[in-house]
């Protein structure tokens, strides 16, 4: 595009400049200027460096020609395939549970009266906005052994022993839904908000129960809301390090700690690299997939 | 009906969301080494330790040095590209913008080991400048996102407008466009500040020896569970809550506008 609109330039300039080609020359050179920053910074510190990571995948080390050592190496090794399939597993399981939280907060802000709602949002922004750290910790505090929740469970004698509650895929589970839950609210809940409340209220004069308005008016227009929820929470979980980091303690590995382990652990670059391009690839095949069935205009509203 | 019935069922949601947020705050407070809820002694001890311990003080303002240059760097840039693509169409338009909002979906773990690389060869691992850049690459899509949404509503014809009064196109800009599009730009440099003062794997690899608030949070977390870190979770969650609390006051809540 840059050359195409440098072209533009060099051949409108080169003719006698009618007011409508000025414009022209300004609207192309006023482009370039104000994309100019974006591109350079993304093509040295954005594409570059990930172009080159995926050219280091398919070596065999340094100074090596082309090889398929490290996709081999991840696809035969059980130890590797199970790391991808409970990552797969966690982000399923953490996407559905937000899905089952999320759908009846989203509807609930989406109903309630003005003010009600202004107090609700700031209760979820409240989460939202707080560092991923702090609520890792806060989760660390709740899980442990000693923590509230096995305290509290204690006193009201649900249990008679602390449930193992952390440093499993319960722990990573509980923290991982809980800061992608918002992920999922708000798209459901912008959605709901643009439903067109009398559709709900011409369902209900033709005769249908709540029930009814709900699962054929409501819950079908609110659809792309969900898919949109769906896959940020999902694709967010897929890459997701901090918190099973912390929450697993180390007896949960998924993809992103395993990508840690080679480089900072073993310096295996290549194979790290791999193991990046295959959770890059998933990833991208959900966001197709998504666009394939939605449309890209949805993704980003 | 359906009402009462649908606040029941939230309620242990929104309890979900929102204690662990709160339940720091106590956990700061508390006089014993170990981690004990509710604290049983209450004292200053931790924000003591927190204020007096220099690596902690180095950390914060490490990364309130680097989010804030991040802030500046990502506004002007993403506004720019937000202006340059908002009224562009075709195939090259959509690509870059894909381009431009891709880091979003990026799993950040690629782009911290792809950028580890680059910076390893470039000596740039554990400067400012290195973290700095990193960073801007991951905040300039929310800038992006919040002034292309702002300018969608902006009226092309006001720089017409502006044009056959006389203002040259600078002048349009600072004193039509940027006034009107003001609530995108500052929505998005709060986003870019957050995105660089909360990020932690690439600071993880590329930060150096030097940390950063969340490495060092990280890292105290994984090895040590020193109270400490509630205090500055507490001063994080109470500096959250001011913003909110601002936001609130000022209009309506700043909410993601993406």
């Amino acid at each position: 595009m840059t050359t195409g609109a440098a072209g533009w330039v060099v051949r409108l300039s080169g003719r006698a400049a009618s007011p409508r080609r000025k414009l022209m020359i300004h609207r192309a050179v006023r482009f370039q200027v104000l994309l100019a920053p974006v591109l350079m910074l993304f093509a040295v510190f954005y594409v570059y460096p990930i172009v080159r990571m995926l050219a280091i995948s398919f070596t065999a080390g340094r100074h090596s020609s082309f090889s398929l050592d490290q996709y081999q190496a991840v696809f035969t090794s059980s130890l590797y395939l199970s790391v991808i399939a409970d990552t797969l597993r966690i982000s399923a399981a953490a996407t559905v549970g937000a899905l089952l939280m999320g759908y009846p907060v989203a509807y609930l802000l989406a109903r309630a009266k003005e003010r009600a709602a202004g107090w609700l949002m700031t209760l979820l922004l409240l989460p939202f906005w707080t560092s991923l750290l702090v609520r890792t910790y806060a989760w660390m505090v709740l899980l442990q052994r000693e923590g509230v929740v096995n305290t509290t469970l204690r006193q009201l004698g649900l249990i008679d022993r602390p449930l193992p509650t952390m440093f499993n895929e319960v722990g990573v589970l509980i923290g991982t839904t809980h800061i992608l839950l918002p992920f999922m609210i708000f798209p459901i809940y912008s959605v709901l908000k643009g439903i067109d409340p009398d559709l709900a209220k011409a369902a209900a004069g033709l005769g249908a129960g709540p029930g009814q308005v709900f699962r054929k008016i409501t819950l079908p227009l609110s659809l792309p809301g969900v898919g949109a929820g769906v896959m940020i929470v999902f694709i967010s979980a897929l890459g997701f390090f901090v918190t099973p980091a912390l929450l697993g303690g180390g007896k949960v590995i998924v993809i992103a700690m395993t990508i840690e382990k080679l480089i900072n652990d073993f310096v295996n670059w290549e194979l790290a690299a791999a193991l990046a391009t295959v959770l890059l690839v998933v990833t991208a095949l959900f966001v197709v997939l998504y666009e394939r069935v939605l449309g890209t205009e949805r993704m980003w509203s | 009906m359906r009402r009462p019935s649908l606040a029941v069922l939230c309620t242990p949601i929104f309890v979900y969301l929102v204690a662990p947020t709160l339940i720091v705050v106590p956990m700061a407070f508390s006089a014993s080494t170990f981690l004990e809820f509710p604290p049983a002694h209450l004292s200053m001890r931790w924000f003591n330790e927190y204020i007096t311990d220099e690596r902690w003080l180095l950390a914060t303002w490490r990364s309130l040095r680097v989010a804030f240059s991040v802030m500046v760097l990502a506004t002007v840039i993403g506004t720019l590209a937000a202006l340059a693509l908002q009224q562009a169409r075709g195939r090259t338009a959509t690509l870059l913008k894909l381009l431009i909002l891709s880091p979003i979906m990026l799993p950040v773990i690629i782009y911290a080991i792809a950028v580890y690389a680059l910076y390893s060869r470039l000596h740039l691992v554990g400067t400012d400048l290195g973290l700095v850049l990193a960073h801007t690459i991951l905040a300039v899509p929310f800038v992006f996102l919040t002034v292309t949404a702002t300018s969608a509503r902006y009226n092309v014809l006001l720089d017409r407008a502006a044009a056959s009064s006389g203002a040259g196109p600078w002048r349009t800009f600072w004193e039509i466009r940027l006034p009107l599009i003001r609530r995108g730009v500052l929505a998005g440099a709060l986003f870019a500040f957050i995105t660089s003062f909360d990020e932690v794997v690439v600071a993880l690899f590329v930060g150096g020896l030097d940390a950063t608030l969340p490495k060092r949070m990280f890292d105290e977390l994984r090895w040590n569970l020193n109270p400490t870190i509630a205090a500055v979770a507490t001063i994080l969650v109470s500096l959250t809550t001011l913003v909110l609390w601002a936001g609130m006051r000022s209009r309506r809540p700043i909410a993601r506008e993406s």
